[in-house]
C-alpha cells in the first residue's frame, strides 16, 4: 500500500468515505444546472456563435478579412493556435508527469486538466486549418497518393511536422483520458434511476465491470500511456517552437527555444488550470477534494515554470548582444523599446514579476490572489507569443516594407469565439461527465484523507 | 448436481485482499474479484499472470517506427525527391534529422492507440458490451468475491463469513 507520513496535509479533507466520494461525484450529473451554470453556459454559447459567424465569413471571403498583409503574414491567427495549445500542456502534464513521478495529487485535478487539454487543442487547431485559405482541403496536409503527379508532402518541413504532432497529441490525449474515464462512466450507469440515463451511461462506459484482471491491465495501461504521453507534449510544443526556431528571421532563429515554449506551455496550462478550477470546484462544491494543498501546488508549478521563461527572455537578450549580429540585436531592441514595446512590457509583466508574488505562502494560499494571477498569467502568454510573431515580423530586413498589425473585428471575434467554444465544452463536460477521477482517488481515502491522518496521529 | 455461485461482499479493500489469500491457502479457486479501484497485490494475490499488454505497446511502437521510415523514404527519397531548404535528398540517412520528429509521433502514435485497442479487445471493452458485476455497489464502495460451489456450499459460505465478508449471497447456474 501507498504510505504516506501523518506530517503530510490531507489531499482529501472533511472525513470522506468511498461512498462519499461517489456520491459527490455523482451530484453535478445527477442534479439540475442552477442560474450560474446557465448564465455561463449561455454568454460562452453567444461568444462561439459569434465567433462561428466569423469564421463562416473568413471561409466564405478569404483571409483577406483579417488583418494581416504582406509583411505580417502570422499575426492573430498563429498566436491563438500556439497560445491554445500551450493552454492544452498543462493536462497531459498534471496526468502524465505526475503519475511517472506518482504525485497523488494530481488524482482529484486530473480529469478537469485533461478535459481542458483535448478542449484547448480543439480551438488551436482551428486556426492553423482556417489560415490555410481554403480550408476544406484541409486534407492536402496528408500524405496521400493525389493527382497531381507524384507529389507528396515536405517532410522537411516543421509545418507539416506540427500536423503529425497536434494529431498525435489530440487522439492520444483523447484516448487516455477516455480509458480513466471508463471506471467512472460505469459507477454513474450502476447508480442511474433514469432508463434513458442508465442506457446512455452504460454505452458510455463500455460494460466496465472491475474484474481484477481488467484493473491490472488498467494499470498497466495508464502507467505505459503516461510514459508515451511525458515525451509527447514535451515533442509537440518543441515542434510548434521549430515553427519558428527553423526559419531564418532574426527574432525566430533561436535555439533555445523548445525548452522556452515546453515551460511557457505548461505555465501558462496551469494558470488556465486554476483559473477553472477554482471556479469549478466552487460550482460542483469539489472542495473538500481541490484543497487549498493542490491549488498551492499549482501555484509553485507556476512560479518556477514562469521563473524560466523569465530566465529565457533574458538568455535571448543576452545573446542577441552577444552574437554580434546587427539585424539579432535590432529585432529584440525593437521588440523592447520599438511601436510594440506596450506589448513586450505586458508580456514581461505578466509573465516574469507576476509569478514571483507565489514566493509568499500567504499570497499562494490565497484563492483571490490565485484567480487573480491565473488570469494575468493567461494575458501575459498572449502576448508572449504575439510579441514573437509580430514584431519579428513587422520590420524585416527592407525598411520599405516596413508595417504594422492591426485585428479587424474578424481576427477579434474568432478569437472570442474559440473562447467561447471552449467554456461552452467545458461547462457541458462539467454536468454530464465525472469530474474527478473517482476510482483513482478513492485509492487514496486509506492513506490521504483526514481521517486516515488523524488515525495514524493517534 | 446443480452448480452455484457463492458472492461473498467486503467494504474493505485490505480485508478482501486479506481474504483472497487465506481462501486461497485453503486450496478453493476464486472465479473472480469485483473491485471499486484497483487494489494494489490483488492480482498476484488471486495468482494472475502478469499482463503483457506493455510488451505489446513497445512491438506496436516498432512497427509505427519503421513505418514512418519506410513512408518519408518512399515518398521523399525514392519516388519524387526533392531539394528542400538545401536538406540532403539523396540518401535516407543524411536526410534522417529532418524526418526525426515524425517518426517520434509516428511511434507514439501507433504504440498507444493499437495497445488501447489490444486493452478494449482483451477486456471485451466496446459500446453495448454488457458484462456487468453480479452487484451494482461494486462500482461505489463494495468489494465482491465469487467463488464457484460443487456441493460444498455450506462451507464456503462459512469460509467467507469467517475471513470478514459483510454479506453472502448464493446463486444458482445452470
Amino acid at each position: 500500500m501507498h504510505y504516506e507520513s501523518p506530517i503530510r496535509e490531507p489531499l482529501i479533507l472533511e472525513d470522506k468515505t468511498l461512498h462519499d466520494i461517489t456520491e459527490d461525484v455523482a451530484r453535478p450529473i445527477e442534479g439540475k444546472a442552477n442560474k450560474w451554470w446557465w448564465a455561463l453556459f449561455l454568454f460562452s454559447l453567444s461568444a462561439f456563435l459569434w465567433g462561428a459567424g466569423c469564421l463562416a465569413y473568413t471561409a466564405g471571403t478569404g483571409i483577406g478579412v483579417w488583418g494581416l498583409n504582406k509583411t505580417i503574414g502570422w499575426a492573430w491567427d498563429i498566436t491563438n493556435f500556439v497560445w491554445w495549445v500551450g493552454i492544452g500542456h498543462a493536462g497531459t502534464l498534471i496526468s502524465a508527469v505526475l503519475l511517472l513521478f506518482r504525485q497523488k495529487w494530481r488524482l482529484s485535478i486530473n480529469r478537469s486538466a485533461e478535459a481542458m487539454t483535448i478542449f484547448a487543442v480543439v480551438q488551436a487547431g482551428l486556426f492553423p486549418i482556417f489560415h490555410m485559405g481554403r480550408p476544406w482541403l484541409a486534407y492536402w496536409v496528408l500524405p496521400l497518393p493525389n493527382n497531381f503527379g507524384s507529389l507528396w508532402v515536405n517532410f522537411n518541413s516543421p509545418l507539416l511536422w506540427d500536423v503529425f504532432a497536434i494529431s498525435t497529441y489530440l487522439t492520444v490525449s483523447l484516448v487516455f483520458w477516455y480509458m480513466g474515464l471508463i471506471p467512472d462512466f460505469a459507477m454513474i450507469r450502476d447508480r442511474a434511476v433514469k432508463p434513458i440515463t442508465k442506457k446512455i451511461y452504460s454505452i458510455l462506459s463500455f460494460g466496465w465491470s472491475g474484474r481484477a484482471k481488467h484493473w491490472q491491465r488498467f494499470e498497466e495501461l495508464s502507467l505505459v500511456l503516461a510514459g508515451l504521453a511525458t515525451p509527447l507534449v514535451l515533442s509537440v510544443h518543441t515542434i510548434v517552437s521549430m515553427d519558428f526556431a527553423t526559419s531564418v528571421i532574426p527574432g525566430w532563429h533561436t535555439t533555445i527555444f523548445p525548452p522556452y515554449f515546453v515551460a511557457g506551455a505548461i505555465f501558462s496550462g496551469f494558470a488556465m488550470v486554476q483559473t477553472l478550477l477554482l471556479v469549478m470546484r466552487k460550482v460542483v462544491h469539489m472542495e473538500a477534494y481541490i484543497t487549498i494543498k493542490h491549488i498551492e501546488y499549482m501555484n509553485i508549478v507556476i512560479m518556477v515554470t514562469g521563473s524560466i521563461v523569465g530566465v529565457a527572455y533574458i538568455t535571448e537578450l543576452f545573446i542577441a548582444w552577444y552574437s554580434g549580429v546587427e539585424f539579432e540585436q535590432y529585432a529584440f531592441l525593437n521588440r523592447a523599446t520599438g511601436p510594440y514595446w506596450w506589448a513586450y512590457w505586458a508580456m514581461m509583466t505578466c509573465n516574469v514579476f507576476s509569478p514571483q508574488f507565489m514566493w509568499s505562502k500567504k499570497l499562494r494560499t490565497s484563492i483571490a490572489f490565485t484567480f487573480f494571477i491565473s488570469i494575468v498569467v493567461n494575458i501575459g502568454m498572449w502576448f508572449e507569443r504575439f510579441v514573437i510573431i509580430v514584431t519579428s515580423l513587422h520590420r524585416d530586413y527592407l525598411p520599405s516594407s516596413w508595417s504594422m498589425f492591426s485585428p479587424t473585428f474578424v481576427d477579434i471575434g474568432i478569437f472570442i469565439g474559440t473562447i467561447g467554444f471552449f467554456f461552452v465544452l467545458f461547462l457541458l463536460y462539467a454536468r454530464t461527465f465525472p469530474v474527478i477521477a473517482q476510482a483513482e482517488l478513492k485509492t487514496i481515502v486509506k492513506s490521504s484523507s483526514t481521517q486516515s491522518k488523524n488515525k495514524a496521529h493517534e | 448436481m446443480s452448480k452455484k455461485v457463492i458472492y461473498g461482499i467486503y467494504d474493505d479493500d485490505d480485508v478482501i485482499l486479506q481474504a483472497v489469500k487465506d481462501i486461497r491457502e485453503k486450496g478453493v479457486h476464486i472465479n473472480e474479484v469485483y473491485s471499486p479501484f484497483p487494489i494494489h497485490g490483488l492480482d498476484h494475490a488471486l495468482g494472475l499472470k502478469p499482463t503483457r499488454l506493455a510488451i505489446t505497446s513497445f512491438i506496436y511502437g516498432c512497427t509505427g517506427l519503421s513505418l514512418a521510415l519506410l513512408m518519408m523514404w518512399y515518398m521523399m527519397i525514392q519516388d519524387w525527391p526533392m531539394i528542400i531548404g538545401g536538406k540532403p535528398n539523396f540518401s535516407l540517412l543524411q536526410n534522417l534529422p529532418a524526418f526525426v520528429p515524425i517518426t517520434f509521433e509516428m511511434t507514439v502514435f501507433f504504440a498507444a492507440h493499437l495497445m488501447v485497442l489490444t486493452y478494449l479487445i482483451r477486456c471485451k471493452l466496446y459500446p453495448g458490451s454488457d458484462q456487468k458485476s453480479p452487484d451494482p455497489r461494486t462500482t461505489d464502495d463494495m468489494f465482491l468475491m465469487e467463488i464457484e460451489a460443487h456441493g460444498n456450499e455450506v462451507e464456503i459460505v462459512a469460509l467467507i463469513k469467517e475471513t470478514g465478508a459483510v454479506e453472502v449471497k448464493e446463486e444458482k447456474i445452470a
